[in-house]
């Protein structure tokens, strides 16, 4: 049993930044926003550069792990180049991950906009990718900048996360 | 440890979640969610009934599973419970602190 901390020390805001399109790192970004809500915890994504991916109508049922430069596949760099790797790698963990009752980007993104969770899409992104809002998932609640982003985490124990 | 709930003596871990669910009661489940700010009505219940069912059957508990159940979606559940509404409604429901991330 963990000590629980003061309450005025406790956690009132997640602020996640989500900068990457690997599968991991999206499940890692919805699920720590996730599991804020369900603790009562604010919680707001920043999707910007590759981030973006996760909210793109029609990447996001697409994403992949990284079989290539990520030493965690256990597999040679070599082998994880060849074609079909990253698919097949991304369908085992997919498959492991619904075992787990997690669901699909698509319907965690849903469940994050019925949660609560407000999800932002970067300006600056948007714009160097030539994303128009209507190529961006309905559960997005606008396009803001860095600035706008910042003056939304205000407030004491807020949380700033960059993924 | 014991604690009283509603007049009642009633076996509580040290979190507050009842640790038999027989000695549970609309009473009980009153008293519980006026400590975590709810007001219990009648929206509640099927809420609380399907989750002790789901406990009863050793299914583990997660928001995509109650939101799936037909009985509440998650927008609804949030607003019935909220601040932590798998947690409070657990407690409220006098099942154990569910162990999800999800």
């Amino acid at each position: 049993m963990t000590e629980t901390p003061k309450k005025d020390a406790k956690v009132k805001k997640m602020m996640l930044i989500l900068s990457k399109a690997t599968i991991d790192n999206v499940y890692a970004a919805f699920i720590l926003a996730n599991g804020a809500r369900m603790e009562g915890i604010e919680a707001e994504i920043f999707f910007t550069f590759f981030g973006l991916e996760a909210v793109q109508k029609k990447k996001l049922e697409h994403l992949h792990v990284a079989t290539v430069g990520n030493p965690a596949m256990h597999i040679p760099t070599l082998l994880g180049g060849l074609p079909g790797m990253e698919a097949f790698a991304t369908n085992m963990m997919k498959k492991e991950m619904e075992k787990l009752d997690i669901p699909p980007v698509g319907e965690f993104i849903e469940i994050l906009e019925a949660s609560g969770c407000k999800l932002w899409a970067c300006k600056l992104a948007v714009d160097m990718f030539h994303l128009k809002r209507e190529d961006l998932v309905d559960e997005i609640s606008d396009v803001i900048t860095v600035g706008d982003f910042y003056t939304r985490a205000e407030g004491e124990n807020t949380h700033l996360l960059f993924i | 440890m014991e604690t009283t709930i509603a007049g009642k003596n009633i076996a509580v871990n040290d979190e507050g979640y009842l640790t038999d669910l027989n000695q549970w009661s609309r009473e009980v489940a009153e008293a519980i969610a006026q400590e975590e700010g709810i007001q219990l009505t009648d929206d509640h219940m099927p809420v609380i009934e399907y989750l002790q069912e789901q406990y009863k059957n050793e299914v583990p508990l997660s928001i995509r599973k109650v939101g799936k159940s037909g009985v509440v979606d998650i927008k609804g559940f949030y607003a019935l419970f909220p601040g932590g509404p798998l947690k409070k409604a657990s407690r409220i429901a006098g099942i154990p602190k569910p162990a999800s991330c999800i």
